[in-house]
């Protein structure tokens, strides 16, 4: 079909009734603003965490990038920053988040496709050549191996005389998600929960600006989550992370002004801006008032967006810049403190430099051309908006009310709740492409026969080749005594319950790899299985 | 040509490799499940081996692979390759995922089937298994 | 017959074929049955069954390593429900079964119950002769149990071995459904639980007091994810099994479902015949016409369908 067809395809707001066409003053009558709203910056951050937002500062312009080999991705990085790009944030290849080194056998075919390979401390350091790790924020996204590639990350710092406590990035070691959504998993849950409060502990301590963990909801939803389950199953995350920190001895205050959030902006424009808001104010309720947090940093909740991957075509691509850029108007109405825009080539492969060029001047247009950037929470006091926002609120509460009476998000994973249900969201989601009840230009409507492929970027072989040669000649130019003793010392750490980060630390200078530290570690703590949930 | 009440479609809906994006192959069983197939889904991380071994055993008219990662240029091949080895003649290979598609046109040439990109329908996964797997197993039904 | 001799090789191509000819009930794969008979009887069939998300699946991988090691040839048949509505099914056994799936020395085959009403693919007994034929020594059949229907477990198997687990009050469940009738073994799994004891005790306890032939029926605790109880399950089958060999109760039990097998596949032979044979449908309206002209009775009228067809 190339016309659309008469109807427009209906476009559920959560927990709205279908015929509700407008909003007055009504709706919002019983509620009270003070309490609700509060002013940005203020507790409970409906309308932002900070009181200038910004006319203070601009939104981190930070585009997600990785591939080839660590001098392909420097180049990369060192292009965007003369871009104008503010912020630098790593996407690592597929062995390299799965545990294995790029000359391991189940990397075949897998190095430097999905991201950047990185198994050894002189890959990091190649990484960051020439960039000044004092002066630039890095993100990494990266999760079962966090640990490890943040050692890396200080390791290559003070190689380059930075010292830890100067270090400013976020790491995003959120395994929850991982078991739920992303499934880049090595780990079962509790040895890995315990690896990230080591991580949160070793971080207060001794790389105070560093976020250490960001707590994502962006792959929830790219595997088909609606958005309120976004919402809740990310915050349910990071109540979890909090209480394991708590057990762990840390005060709540010591560690949680260093958790931030990841989430996704998606196409369902004003829904999506509520999304955020109600983020922010049920974080800050719970802190407060659960968690006891008394630092106004732990009620706080900042986070990075990414423009929805799920809702890019493979068809007529350069629709994907409108999409996009609408993607990225929701998360700045909605108040996030970094962003990253997707390419429009996203949906067949890794962004080409031209690509991604014009999704980084997205960024620019919007913060420099109209004006977004003038008033804070442009949006707050709309009848739709706050009401939007209560409901999403009130939705993801029972969501929370569901989880907690399955134990808890871990027993939840156990059990396969989370995955069933978005295994059935995303199901349900393609059943209404497929009935047009979803229209989608040039999938659904609008179509157009005998499009011609796009350019799109193709990494070469030689990538694969390169790495796999490096890292057998990292191996053979070490101390191998030294290394295998370290090795050792990670081990001994993972069975007595001390801190791993030092030992690690310790490794990965050592000249121990990514790939042999995880195996020490999945020798201790075993690997996960997921359960196999089918509807 | 739809299954008859005895002659039931067998397939199995592979995840091979360290990608961990399984929307998709979820959504695909799921559908073949609702036109009337028996499918098989391996779940996440399988080697080659497995996959083939799989269909091997459980007799399977066609093994779609599900890639995201961009390994489809070594893993396509390798599955062909053991499949062959196993006497599979007549077995369908086809797949899904993010595969451009001079890609997808030379893994024709060498002997998979189809291969879907984002935005397929489902059904019209459901119709190329249903006029493709008799084509080559016609003794079967 | 060519494809009946690989299948005598053991070798999994002509397995995997042949499984799929009995499966859809094809002459041919009558006739591969018939030329492997002389064959079949060697393997141990052992069913396990009960309530979904007991963990049957774990247990069945678990126990398979133990009999692997032994040096045992296994097959596992793990029959999963046809969809009612689509006639599709997802098979997701194989997908639990981790160790086992990843071993090439297991032969592993996902059916569905095709619309037949109990746990059990009719196919399913097919297909283990031919994987006994084979020469599999110990064939492991994991199907849905929640009622009567697993009678068909039963009747199909050397040994039954019914799991529970403390959860959602499958003890109630079971004892209602009748489910325990048939165990010649019972598992709680996920015995780490809350409730494995209380469940145990509230077993033995029905035993006494209703189901008094299942009072000397073992009860054994598991925990399959973690591997704990798994040998002691093989051991309890392999004494079931032994001492029914000695006390000729094993042999009794294979004659007993071998005839309820052949009447059933007699009966649906004789259906067959009568209604696939020519001018069937016509005789069966015309009596119909009889009744409705009341000429006849019901009964009359199928005795005289039964005369023109020649019986």
């Amino acid at each position: 079909m190339s016309e659309a067809p008469n109807g427009r395809s209906r476009f559920p707001l959560t927990a709205v009734p279908g015929d509700k066409v407008v909003w007055t003053a009504e709706d919002l009558r019983d509620r009270d603003p003070a309490r609700e709203l509060g002013e940005a910056g203020e507790y409970p951050f409906t309308r932002g965490p900070y009181p200038t937002m910004y006319r203070g500062k601009v939104w981190t312009m930070r585009m997600f990038s990785g591939f080839g080999t660590a001098r392909d991705t420097n180049e990369r990085f060192k292009y965007l920053l003369e871009h104008g790009q503010t912020g630098l944030s790593v996407a690592f290849d597929m062995p390299t988040l799965m545990g294995y080194d790029s000359d391991h056998a189940r990397s075949k075919g897998e190095v430097g496709r999905e991201g950047v390979a990185v198994c050894t401390l002189e890959d990091m350091e190649t990484l960051f050549r020439d960039i000044p790790l004092a002066e630039v924020s890095t993100s990494m996204t990266i999760n079962s191996t966090a640990a490890i590639l943040l050692a890396f990350y200080l390791a290559a710092a003070e190689r380059q005389g930075v010292p830890a406590e100067k270090l400013r990035g976020t790491i995003q070691n959120d395994i929850l998600k991982e078991y739920i959504a992303q499934k880049e998993w090595i780990f079962p849950p509790l040895p890995s929960m315990r690896i990230i409060t080591d991580m949160m502990a070793f971080c207060a301590d001794r790389v105070p600006k560093w976020n250490t963990v960001s707590v994502s909801g962006y792959h929830i939803r790219e595997a088909g989550s609606t958005a309120v389950q976004e919402l809740a199953y990310t915050l349910m995350d990071g109540f979890t992370y909090v209480e394991f920190g708590i057990q762990a001895g840390l005060p709540v205050d010591r560690f949680a002004p260093r958790l931030s959030f990841f989430f996704n902006s998606h196409m369902n424009f004003f829904e999506e801006i509520a999304k955020f808001r109600a983020a922010r104010r049920i974080w800050a309720r719970r802190m407060k008032e659960r968690y006891g947090a008394k630092n106004p940093e732990s009620w706080r909740l900042r986070f990075h967006t990414q423009t929805a991957g799920c809702s890019l075509t493979a068809q007529q691509p350069e629709n994907n810049i409108v999409r996009t850029a609408v993607e990225a108007l929701a998360a700045v109405l909605g108040g996030t403190q970094s962003l990253h825009t997707n390419s429009m080539d996203e949906a067949l492969a890794l962004p080409t430099e031209h690509a991604v060029k014009v999704a980084l001047r997205t960024q620019q247009i919007l913060a420099h051309e109209t004006g977004l950037t003038e008033a804070v929470d442009p949006l707050g006091g709309s009848y739709f908006i706050e009401d939007l926002t209560d409901r999403m609120e009130a939705e993801a509460e029972k969501i929370f009310a569901e989880i907690e009476s399955r134990g808890g998000m871990i027993p939840a994973v156990e059990q396969g709740y989370p995955q069933l249900e978005i295994a059935k969201a995303s199901y349900r989601f393609q059943k209404d492409v497929e009935e047009e009840k979803y229209l989608v230009v040039g999938v659904n409507a609008h179509r157009e026969d005998g499009e011609r492929p796009i350019p799109t970027l193709r990494i070469d072989p030689r990538v694969e080749r390169d790495q796999v040669e490096g890292v057998r000649r990292f191996k053979a130019a070490r101390d191998g005594t030294a290394a295998a003793r370290a090795s050792e010392a990670v081990r001994a750490a993972a069975r007595d319950d001390s801190n791993l980060m030092p030992r690690i630390l310790a490794a990965v200078k050592a000249g121990v790899t990514m790939g042999e530290i995880v195996d020490v570690l999945k020798a201790e703590f075993g690997e996960w299985r997921e359960p196999p949930v089918y509807w | 040509m739809t299954p008859t009440a005895s002659r039931k479609f067998r397939v199995i809906v592979a995840k091979p490799g360290l990608d961990g994006h399984d929307r998709g192959a979820k959504v695909v069983a799921a559908a073949l499940r609702d036109a009337g197939f028996e499918v098989i889904y391996t779940g996440l991380h399988q080697t080659c081996e497995t996959i083939v071994n799989a269909a091997l055993q459980e007799d399977a008219d066609a093994i779609c692979v599900s890639i995201l990662s961009g390994a489809h240029m070594t893993v396509f091949p390798e599955i062909l390759e053991l499949m062959g080895k196993q006497g599979m003649k007549d077995v369908l290979l086809c797949g899904g995922g993010i595969i451009p598609q001079e890609d997808a046109e030379e893994l024709g040439r060498r002997g998979v089937g189809r291969i879907f990109g984002p935005g397929t329908d489902t059904r019209e996964i459901v119709r190329y298994l249903e006029d493709e797997i008799p084509r080559r197993r016609p003794g079967v039904a | 017959m060519a494809l009946a001799g690989e299948v005598l090789q053991g070798g999994f191509l002509a397995l995997g074929k042949a499984i799929s000819l009995v499966e859809n009930g094809l002459p041919e794969g009558r006739r591969v049955l018939d030329a492997v008979a002389h064959r079949v009887g060697g393997a141990l069939r052992i069913g396990i069954t009960g309530p979904p998300g007991v963990g049957k699946s774990t247990a069945v991988d678990e126990i398979s390593a133990v009999y692997r090691a032994r040096g045992e040839k296994l097959a596992v048949i793990a029959v999963d429900p046809t969809s009612p509505f689509t006639g599709g099914a997802l098979l997701g056994d194989r997908v639990r079964m981790v160790k086992t799936s990843e071993s090439d020395q297991v032969f592993v085959r996902s059916m569905a119950s095709r619309g037949v009403a109990g746990g059990l693919a009719r196919a399913a007994q097919d297909a283990a002769d031919l994987l006994d034929a084979a020469g599999r020594s110990v064939i492991l059949f994991e199907t849905v149990g929640v009622g009567q229907s697993e009678i068909e477990v039963s009747a199909a198997t050397d040994c039954v071995i019914v799991m529970l687990s403390p959860e959602s009050g499958d003890g109630v469940q079971a004892m209602k459904s009748g489910l325990l009738e048939i165990a010649d073994l019972i598992v709680i799994n996920k015995a780490d639980r809350g409730g494995a004891e209380r469940l145990e005790h509230d077993l033995r306890t029905a035993f006494e007091l209703g189901l008094r032939s299942r009072r000397d029926v073992p009860i054994l605790l598991a925990e399959a994810a973690r591997g704990k109880g798994i040998p002691e399950i093989a051991a309890a089958a392999d004494a079931f099994v032994a001492a029914g060999r000695a006390s000729g109760r094993f042999q009794e039990r294979r004659r007993r479902n071998l005839e309820a097998r052949i009447r059933r596949i007699a009966e649906h032979l004789v259906q067959q015949d009568l209604w696939g044979s020519n001018g069937a449908e016509g005789r069966l309206r015309a009596a119909a016409e009889r009744v409705l002209a009341r000429e006849q009775s019901p009964y009359q009228g199928a005795e005289q369908v039964l005369k023109e067809s020649g019986r």
